[in-house]
């Protein structure tokens, strides 16, 4: 008799062993890109597990595509799925915060663990060479004598395109519910919309535009950050007259319910990750920038996001 | 340097053994997920990108391409033979495919799939080569209305060819319809019909109403026959090879399918689909004998499967030329591009030659590895239909479901396939045709948003709609195929036209 109740102590022990072991190997990653292979979320995670890889640390990093509604349909089986698991990440951002609030998702960014920012880009003004706009005055003056006259074409409705354009209305004096703005699924589509002078501006991520303006078939207006973005000379809202800063940022949060260890082991992970020459690298050939901000900081930035946000979706009439 | 030049050097360079090796990993991978359900080319070519890394850019390119490629010539295998489209640009493959497979000529069917296949990637990635500017001209061509009225043309002419019993054909079709109202509204950001499940804020999945509707509902109608179910699958009958008669009715409608298929895919809101579709419309209207479409016509698989190939080579076009990546496996591509630090636009060509051209001659000879590769494999796969009906048909529901979940992990995606799984059981019993319900969740919300877009760049003004001769002349095709049928009807030809309209099931 003895031998049975050994074999199930050693089984036992193994798998006390094995349970032991993971804290001790912790650095295995699940990071959830809650949108389809080939966007910005995707591209941002699956960038993170190169580099966490690469750099050693952590053993193994997969990567989960749940698209969806703007991020919220991965946030809400990320929520009710990882809850207190310190190895499971999610990917997500600005277009994400817009998401919640038009889809009135019943999941929202306080029920996971904001961890950091990471990456920004800004929103850039285009026309097609052929435009007659010289300049974004001029633009906003045409909008100001008839708003509907100029066709805007930029990404989803409600995200950080749309809401760029409805900031730079209000700015303007312009009611921003009167704006005409077309919404595309893809930048590829939008870009074709404006290169064959079928809409009359485009808004998108600067990076979507700056290979057409080396090429010359377009002409960035404005940047939409506080200050001039590498690759274009194109003024700032701001210097052109309008009280308008916006950035396109991307952020990783964590699981819902984890102690105060796990929440600084995490952030401790992608500190380093933030830190290593291969994320440097990395961000230059993908053109982001690095904003990295952690810490009870952006918490208070991520609040104050929420918040702006949820003002100008009222204004321009998405959000009730 | 000439173009025929350009390409002789990239020939040259694609030639080396490491280039060959990495286009032949690409092309073996790629038809491996196309036949595999619910791991599509796009999430390959994600999950290899970090892998890629280190590695010589123009050999990952290579197998990037390879891959998308390679997809587009497996997702054919498992529509034909189990009635499983793993791809929204291979279901209407399906449609013909499978009937054949069951008359036993799953061999012919497969056989003129992939050297349909063959014929249209070479002839497209040449006029890739050769055309690429002047294509790119038209597509930009192409806005909003314009779209909307290929759009009108694609409706009318499928229509057309769903059959005589209008009330069920259009019946089928206004329930795709009504599915593709589900979901986030692009133009507004609105919820509509989504009752509060997240799930269904980005629609129905058209892969998986086609899954459910095709294959889950055939299961289910099998297994509600039992045992007495008249139509016995015959693996092989005849020759497995195509037959004189087939390369007969075959090559013209590769050829249509190639020169419908490309101009569609180099369209940035064209995509593989509308191609397939017009195809088979444009086949099942030409052909001598078109009572034998819904019976195993093998003009209706050559015809769309030259079409998805052109078009995944049409797609190249707007992202090697203007950097436009105008499907999910093209915007992989682009970040592929990007890691090695290229930026595919207007310069590309300029920037570096070495590498387009390189990448152009490798499509042409990974073209011709993925014949190599397909027509061995095709005695293998025809074998998969003598698995007892019993076996194969739990095999058909089991792939279906792990496609659906390897697509979208989620149990609502799960319980949307058994819906409409049990929907197409219902259809299938009574008489109604199921192909509408998929090409109305296809061109459905296509038709809308760039009618809205139109609508809305105009101001609302509804003549923009004619403004331009394209828009004008496509809508005027539209009408006269509408008007055309009537007036052949009333003239007493409709004893002609409900033969020609025999339904697809």
């Amino acid at each position: 008799m003895k031998t049975p109740f050994f074999g199930k102590h050693t089984l036992f022990g193994a798998a006390l062993a094995a349970v032991l072991a993971i804290p001790a190997h912790a650095g295995d990653y699940m990071i959830m890109a809650p949108a389809a292979p080939g966007g910005g979320w995707d591209s941002t995670a699956r960038s993170m597990q190169e580099v966490m890889q690469a750099e050693g640390i952590a053993g193994s990093v997969q990567v989960q595509n749940v698209p969806g509604a703007g991020g919220t349909v991965g946030l809400a089986q990320f929520a009710s799925t990882a809850g207190g698991d310190p190895s499971q990440l999610i990917v997500g951002g600005y277009v994400m915060v817009g998401a919640i609030l038009t889809n009135e998702s019943p999941v929202s960014l306080a029920d996971v663990t904001p961890i950091a920012r990471l990456t920004g880009e800004a929103v850039a003004i285009a026309v097609s060479a052929a435009s007659p706009y010289q300049t974004i005055n001029e633009l906003v003056d045409a909008m100001k004598a008839d708003p509907g006259a100029v066709s805007w074409a930029g990404g989803s409705a409600g995200g950080v395109d749309h809401i760029t354009v409805g900031l730079l209305a209000k700015a303007a004096g312009i009611d921003p519910t009167k704006i005409n703005y077309v919404a595309f699924s893809g930048g590829g589509e939008a870009l074709a919309a404006i290169l064959g002078n079928q809409v009359t501006v485009g808004i998108s991520g600067v990076g979507e535009f700056l290979p057409q303006v080396e090429a010359g078939t377009m002409r960035i207006l404005a940047v939409s950050t506080a200050e001039k973005w590498a690759g274009t000379d194109a003024p700032t809202l701001m210097e052109s007259g309008y009280d308008v800063n916006v950035q396109n940022w991307r952020m990783v949060a964590a699981a819902p319910g984890l102690s105060a260890e796990q929440k600084a082991a995490v952030t401790a992970d992608v500190d380093k990750l933030v830190n290593s020459a291969g994320w440097k690298s990395l961000l230059e050939t993908k053109g982001w920038a690095n904003t990295y901000l952690s810490g009870a900081d952006f918490d208070k930035q991520l609040a104050l996001e929420v918040e702006a946000t949820t003002a100008v979706l009222k204004d321009i009439g998405l959000v009730k | 340097m000439t173009t025929f030049d350009f390409l002789i050097q990239g020939l040259g360079m694609a030639m080396d053994p490491m280039i060959l090796l990495y286009a032949l990993i690409g092309v073996t991978l790629g038809t491996a997920v196309g036949v595999l359900p619910g791991i599509g080319p796009a999430l390959t070519v994600a999950l290899l990108l970090p892998v890629t890394y280190g590695l010589d850019p123009a050999g990952s390119l290579i197998m990037f391409a390879g891959i998308y490629y390679g997809g587009m010539y497996g997702g054919s295998t498992t529509s034909i033979l189990l009635n499983t489209p793993g791809e929204s640009a291979s279901i209407v493959t399906a449609l013909e495919g499978n009937k054949m497979a069951r008359a036993g000529r799953g061999g012919p069917a497969l056989a003129t799939a992939a050297i349909g296949s063959f014929v249209a990637g070479l002839i497209a990635t040449l006029a890739l080569a050769f055309l690429a500017p002047h294509i790119v001209k038209l597509a930009l061509i192409f806005g909003p209305r314009e779209y909307f009225a290929l759009m009108m043309l694609a409706f009318v002419t499928v229509s057309a060819a769903f059959g005589d019993s209008a009330m069920k054909g259009l019946t089928s079709l206004f329930v795709g319809l009504f599915l593709a109202l589900v979901g986030i509204d692009q133009l507004t950001g609105q919820a509509r019909l989504s009752f509060g499940v997240p799930e269904l804020l980005d629609g129905v999945e058209v892969t998986t109403l086609a899954v459910a509707l095709f294959a889950i509902g055939e299961a289910l109608f099998v297994a509600s026959h039992g045992t007495m179910a008249a139509d016995k699958i015959e693996a092989v009958k005849g020759s497995v090879w195509m037959t004189r008669a087939d390369w007969a009715r075959s090559w013209k409608p590769w050829l249509r399918g190639t020169a419908i298929g490309f101009p569609i895919g180099a369209m940035p809101a064209g995509g593989a689909e509308i191609g397939t579709l017009l195809s088979y419309a444009a086949e099942k209207r030409l052909a001598k004998n078109p009572e034998e479409f819904g019976h195993g016509a093998i003009e209706g698989v050559a015809g769309p499967e030259a079409a998805n190939n052109a078009s995944a080579a049409g797609t190249l076009v707007p992202l090697l030329t203007l950097g436009l990546p105008t499907s999910a496996t093209a915007a992989i591509l682009l970040a592929g591009f990007q890691q090695f630090g290229l930026q595919p636009g207007p310069l590309l060509f300029v920037t570096s030659p070495q590498l387009v051209w390189g990448l152009i001659a490798s499509l042409l000879i990974a073209n011709v590895m993925l014949l190599v590769l397909n027509l061995p494999l095709i005695r293998l796969w025809v074998k998969l239909l003598t698995i007892p009906k019993p076996w194969l048909y739990a095999g058909i529901l089991l792939f279906a479901t792990l496609g659906t979940i390897g697509m979208n992990p989620s149990p609502v995606e799960l319980a949307m396939l058994l819906t409409f799984g049990i929907m197409g059981f219902a259809m299938r019993v009574h008489g109604y045709p199921i192909a509408p319900v998929v090409v109305g969740l296809i061109l459905g919300p296509m038709a809308e948003q760039q009618l809205r877009r139109a609508l809305s760049i105009a101001q609302g003004d509804w003549t923009t709609l004619v403004s331009t001769p394209i828009a004008a002349g496509i809508l005027l095709a539209a009408a006269l195929a509408l008007v055309v049928p009537m007036i052949l009807r009333l003239r007493g030809r409709g004893e002609v036209l409900s033969r020609l309209a025999a339904d697809e099931d």
